[in-house]
């Protein structure tokens, strides 16, 4: 009106604010944990042992993609171990029957999205929170597979079903990696560069002044179930390739541990913020202290004390620190 | 803590309780600087001063919210501290605040008695004794609840009431009550007078804070004047006109002149008839044209916001057509009325208008997205070019388009909204309370930019309980009473008595 | 009257007449007393550990850890009771409790001094908790006849026809039903989740009163740890794994709001007892126990759904014909 004064874009550069981000510290932790580890064992600088670490979190990383988006949304879904069960034990069941590797895929991909809309109609159509919903769903859907399968499991999947688990593209680069590596990219556009990322972030810090700025928050919550369905529906091709067989307890615990990759990657429980970066740092961490533990003959349970410790202490320490200060 | 604290004051000049040099920071923010404040047995003193003043930091250091980083707080002039809630209570400090501080799942008596039940064996809750005290209280309010009953069953005003009930169920001397009117109908704010004069008459000291003039000029002795966090000038209440009262609170002259307008009306742009809402709204049909300022007048809780938004589509009527253009359209959402040109700025700006934790430029380009990106991909370039524009337009006033809006002054935050939607280039823009908690120098700005907005072409509807803004802005003025159109005046017919009489039913006057 | 029946306890108290009646037409046998007292021994654990939970939900957290408190709570007096066989019981349950309580309380302090969100707490503090029970034993398993006799002995005692477990479950549900509606602390923690805000002006510290929440869930667990290793007569890494969501369960279908404020004892008694017909009827009807899951699973689904509709908050009426009509 009167006087027109230049308000500029940016005070700090994105570069400045990236350098004294959350990712870096993790990166830094990510490559402490590399080194120590090499000096630890001397297997571990090994290509294919390498190779062989990225099987433990790489499945879990494609569903911790979108359950960042869906924990930034101001959500959570709980089931997702869940649906691998039941998309795995439909797979199994339609393998009994001689489906081919292409239907089985169908399936698996089909019941993930299935059950990603069973929570997305419970949660956006209902109004209900989505962490009893999925607590439910989870009870549920694994449930099933417990109904249709029991004490048994199902075997005799097509030999070229083991690709997926199995199979490698370029010499140690194994196809579950590409895979993961892919799917870390096209969530980091879709949440970091499109206008869809942009309403997520608004809709998990402000979910009524999103719905009132004209965001259809309702659809893109739902959009995000869908997502992080289809995306264990591919974790359980993936996990049921790798281990030729499914049982119903196939990938128990692993939505906590998914939600721990998550939050360990920066991304506020609360919803609101965090970047997919950080969940791909998070993964290898997680993946890193994993397989060196391994390496030095540390049992499984330890390194989920590691883990936990972790959780806990990268959220608390930078708060001791500031009362600290104080 | 425990201070006997009754002794033989009750008539004397000295003060009951007072604050000398408290000064309070928050991180960046110095909330109150060096204030003083007293409050005298059986008087009412108005605390007066712009949104942001101090004013109810000084409340919760009154009442052990927090605790003052420098300054004395005196009661019967014995320095005391209120390192928790509990002290001031026992202390005979006790506060109304301004939202509710109730709790739905809890008894009408447990909310009143919360935090200093009376206790039985074992120090268990003495129930029955909670309850016959509540009742007792409640009767005295002249309100007829029963204590048993579980506060989510109480209506909006009874609600009121057992939050009064709460303040007085603590043996106090001093009572603050931080703009209790505000959500009261005419006949409630009566009978708070009367409990005001009551608690004056039995000796007790009151703190009476209010927007509204004529309430401080009808209850109040004495006045305090803050601004910018400190204290600008007090006395007695009978030694002060408004207009010098005002004058400290915004530190110079300030005469409400509403801009000049070219009223220059063009086509119907919206026809609304007969929306309708099962409980909140009945019968609302009118039409608005290019250029004109619809004013929406009534009083709280008129059914005005409700009806506003179900226009904006956050909620669904169950009958009614709206015509855009002359063409019939469907909101059921308010991505449907955006689209449709329709959009609102909320009377919540914290929770409904603007994002605080995103900043300036993403909120201003969030319904806008459309445009600003290409093929569903960002543009960062062309937001800030966005954002840049309407900022300028506005005269925001930031450190960065990159600044989180929460950071931003309430004046600011508004204009970010106004700004988000004016990017979307609408034909009717909908502003529900635009000055509501706005110092007094935004004010005018905003309404300068309405006029604005207008003479370019934009309908505007305006919602507003302040009759001089309706008064002063308004073309033509809806008034609204029970969920219902009670009268639609044209320039000619505003005037503040009209508005009053149709507003609270008080049929045919003088007017 | 009206009101008893419109209560949400009230509901659940009929559902569960219904499922005790539909069973009693095919299996008479199963609503013969001493079956159903049967039943609610067996429920005990899990009314316990709802109560705790009940208590955290109502201030507006959630406690993941109690299942992994329980079992580290059961190793170490197992271990105590090892090393110490002659040390009376008394000693044993002050042992666990107080060591529950502590696990709790480094819970509490984490989400009231550092204001992390009680998921991520008690999600680290999981792994953390079942992690420690691996370096206390290394993975083995603390079997009968290392366990004392009158270790042993005490859950499964008599005492005025039904066995101190189920007595223990009474007494608590008695003492916090108590401690719920008649005491500061029990209006406290209403309070503090049902309108922090409002709490915080009403003199009531919102933190310390989680914390206490969160000593109390723990406490409740160490004791129901000692009571579950000494009923089974075993204590081992992965005991009652997995149980944190059953108990969360049996709070959801009892009416406690996730959102916090809401829920009662009663309520949790009466999920708790819901879930605990429902594992105990499916053997009986013939149903295969593994449709257990899938029924609780929907259980809680339907709960939320319920509970949603009567929590639903009403706009402000203001039409005359509409206050007249309602």
């Amino acid at each position: 009106m009167s006087t027109t004064r230049n308000i500029p874009d940016r005070l700090r550069s994105p570069l400045e604010r990236n350098l004294k981000s959350w990712e870096t510290l993790l990166l830094l932790v990510a490559i402490g944990i590399f080194v120590a580890n090499s000096f630890a064992s001397p297997y571990f600088l090994d290509a294919w042992n390498l190779s062989d670490a990225t099987f433990n979190f790489t499945e879990k990383a494609m569903i911790a993609f979108a359950m960042a988006l869906l924990i930034i949304s101001g959500e959570i879904d709980l089931s997702v171990a869940a649906i691998i069960a039941l998309a795995s034990t439909a797979m199994g069941a339609a393998a009994q029957v001689g489906v081919g590797t292409e239907g089985l895929v169908l399936i698996g991909l089909s019941v993930g999205l299935a059950c990603g809309a069973f929570n997305g109609l419970l949660v956006t159509g209902l109004g209900l929170p989505s962490i009893v919903v999925t607590i439910g769903t989870m009870s549920l859907f694994r449930g099933i597979s417990f109904i249709i399968l029991g004490d048994q499991a199902y075997r005799g999947y097509p030999s070229d079903f083991a690709y997926f688990g199995q199979g490698y593209v370029w010499w140690v680069i194994s196809f579950e990696f590409v895979l993961f590596a892919l799917i870390a990219v096209i969530y980091a556009v879709l949440l970091h560069l499109t206008n869809f990322g942009r309403a997520v972030y608004a809709i998990g810090n402000n979910a009524t002044g999103a719905l009132f700025s004209g965001i259809r928050v309702g659809r893109v919550k739902f959009i995000l179930f869908l997502l992080t369905g289809l995306m264990s529906g591919v974790a359980a091709i993936c996990l049921t390739s790798r281990l030729g067989s499914t049982r119903p307890s196939i990938a128990t615990g692993w939505e906590l541990e998914i939600v721990t990759m998550v939050v360990l990657g920066g991304v506020n429980i609360l919803g609101g913020s965090g970047s997919i970066p950080g969940v791909v740092i998070a993964a290898f961490v997680m993946g890193l202290v994993t397989f060196g533990l391994g390496l030095l003959n540390v049992p499984g349970i330890v390194m989920s004390i590691v883990i936990g410790a972790l959780l806990i202490g990268v959220i608390a320490l930078p708060r001791l620190w500031q009362m600290w200060r104080h | 803590m425990p201070l006997d604290l009754r002794p033989d004051v009750s008539t004397s000049d000295a003060p009951l309780l007072s604050l000398t040099g408290v000064t309070k920071t928050f991180p960046g923010v110095r909330a109150l600087s060096n204030v003083s404040l007293n409050l005298h047995p059986g008087k009412v003193t108005a605390l007066v001063g712009e949104n942001g003043a101090g004013k109810s930091t000084v409340v919760k250091v009154l009442t052990g919210i927090y605790q003052p980083d420098e300054g004395d707080i005196r009661v019967d002039g014995r320095p005391v501290r209120f390192p928790t809630p509990q002290y001031a209570e026992s202390a005979g400090v006790t506060a109304i605040h301004q939202e509710t501080v109730l709790f739905d799942e809890l008894s009408v008596a447990e909310n009143i008695f919360l935090g200093h039940a009376p206790k039985g064996r074992f120090g268990l809750i003495d129930t029955a004794t909670m309850n016959s005290n509540a009742a007792e209280i409640l009767s005295g309010l002249g309100a007829k609840i029963d204590p048993g009953t579980t506060l989510k069953e109480l209506g909006t005003a009874n609600k009121h009431l057992v939050a009064i009930a709460r303040a007085l169920s603590v043996d106090a001397r001093v009572v603050i009550m931080d703009e209790p009117t505000a959500a009261l109908s005419h006949t409630e704010i009566e009978e708070l007078y009367e409990l005001v004069e009551g608690l004056k008459a039995q000796g007790k000291a009151i703190l009476f804070i209010s927007h509204k003039f004529d309430e401080i000029f009808r209850i109040a002795d004495d006045y305090t004047v803050f601004r910018d966090g400190q204290m600008i000038g007090e006395g007695a209440i009978a030694n002060v006109s408004e207009a010098e009262l005002v004058k400290m609170m915004v530190g110079r002259d300030v005469s409400q002149i509403f801009p000049e307008r070219d009223r220059q009306l063009g086509d119907k742009v919206l026809d609304v008839q007969g929306y309708e809402h099962p409980t909140e709204f009945a019968d609302i049909s009118f039409t608005l044209r290019r250029g004109e300022i619809l004013g929406f007048y009534g009083l709280v809780g008129a059914g005005r916001s409700e009806f506003m938004q179900a226009l904006f589509g956050t909620t669904l009527p169950s009958a009614g057509e709206v015509w855009i253009d002359g063409a019939s359209i469907t909101i059921r959402s308010p991505a449907d009325a955006v689209s449709h040109g329709i959009v609102y700025v909320p009377e919540d700006r914290g929770k409904q208008g603007a994002i605080g934790a995103l900043p300036i430029f993403q909120n201003v380009t969030l319904p806008s997205l459309a445009r600003t990106s290409q093929k569903g991909f960002l543009r960062l370039a062309e937001e800030f070019k966005l954002a840049r524009e309407y900022s300028e337009r506005l005269d925001l006033r930031a450190a960065s388009l990159d600044t989180h809006v929460g950071n931003l002054s309430g004046g600011n935050q508004q204009k970010v909204v106004i700004a988000k939607w004016l990017a979307t280039e609408p034909k009717v823009i909908i502003l529900d309370e635009p000055t509501k908690g706005i110092d007094i120098g935004s004010k005018a700005a905003v309404h300068e930019f309405m006029a604005e907005l207008a003479a370019q072409g934009l309908a505007v509807i305006m919602v507003s309980s302040e009759i001089p803004e309706i008064v002063g802005m308004s073309d033509r003025v809806i008034v609204m009473r029970e969920g219902r159109i009670a009268a639609e005046l044209d320039r000619d017919n505003i005037t503040p008595e009209t508005l009053v009489s149709y507003a609270a039913g008080i049929s045919e006057t003088s007017s | 009257m009206k009101k008893l029946f419109a209560s949400r306890e009230a509901l659940l108290m009929i559902a569960i007449a219904v499922l005790l009646g539909v069973i009693s037409l095919r299996f008479p046998a199963f609503v013969a007393p001493s079956n159903l007292l049967g039943v609610f021994n067996d429920t005990s654990p899990l009314i316990l550990l709802a109560i705790g939970q009940m208590i955290v939900i109502l201030t507006k957290c959630i406690d993941l850890s109690v299942a992994a408190n329980l079992a580290l709570t059961g190793m170490v007096v197992s271990l105590v009771n090892i090393a110490a066989p002659g040390l009376p019981i008394i000693a044993i349950v002050a042992i666990a409790i107080c060591f529950g309580t502590l696990l709790g309380m480094f819970n509490g302090i984490l989400v009231w001094k550092l204001a992390i969100p009680p998921i991520v707490v008690t999600l680290g503090t999981m792994t953390i908790f079942r992690g420690i029970i691996f370096l206390l034993t290394e993975g083995k398993w603390v079997n009968s006849h290392e366990m004392s006799d009158a270790f042993k002995a005490v859950p499964r005692a008599d005492l005025i026809g039904l066995p101190v477990l189920s007595w223990i479950a009474i007494a608590a549900v008695i003492l916090f039903s108590i401690v719920m509606t008649r005491t500061s602390l029990g209006r406290a923690f209403y309070a503090a989740g049902g309108n922090p805000q409002a709490a915080t002006y009403a003199g009531i510290n919102v933190g310390l009163t989680q914390f206490w929440a969160f000593a109390i869930s723990g406490a409740i667990a160490g004791l129901t740890g000692y009571l579950w290793v000494s009923r089974f007569a075993v204590a081992y890494v992965d005991v009652a794994g997995g149980f944190e969501l059953t108990v969360v369960a049996a709070c959801v279908i009892g009416g406690v709001s996730i959102m916090g404020g809401i829920g009662s004892v009663p309520g949790a008694l009466l999920g708790a007892l819901f879930l605990g017909i429902i594992a105990n009827a499916l053997p009986v009807v013939n149903i295969s126990p593994f449709w257990q899951m899938a029924i609780s699973g929907g259980a809680i689904i339907i709960a939320v759904i319920l509970n949603a509709q009567a929590n639903r908050t009403q706009g402000r009426i203001i039409l005359k014909r509409a206050e007249h009509a309602t």
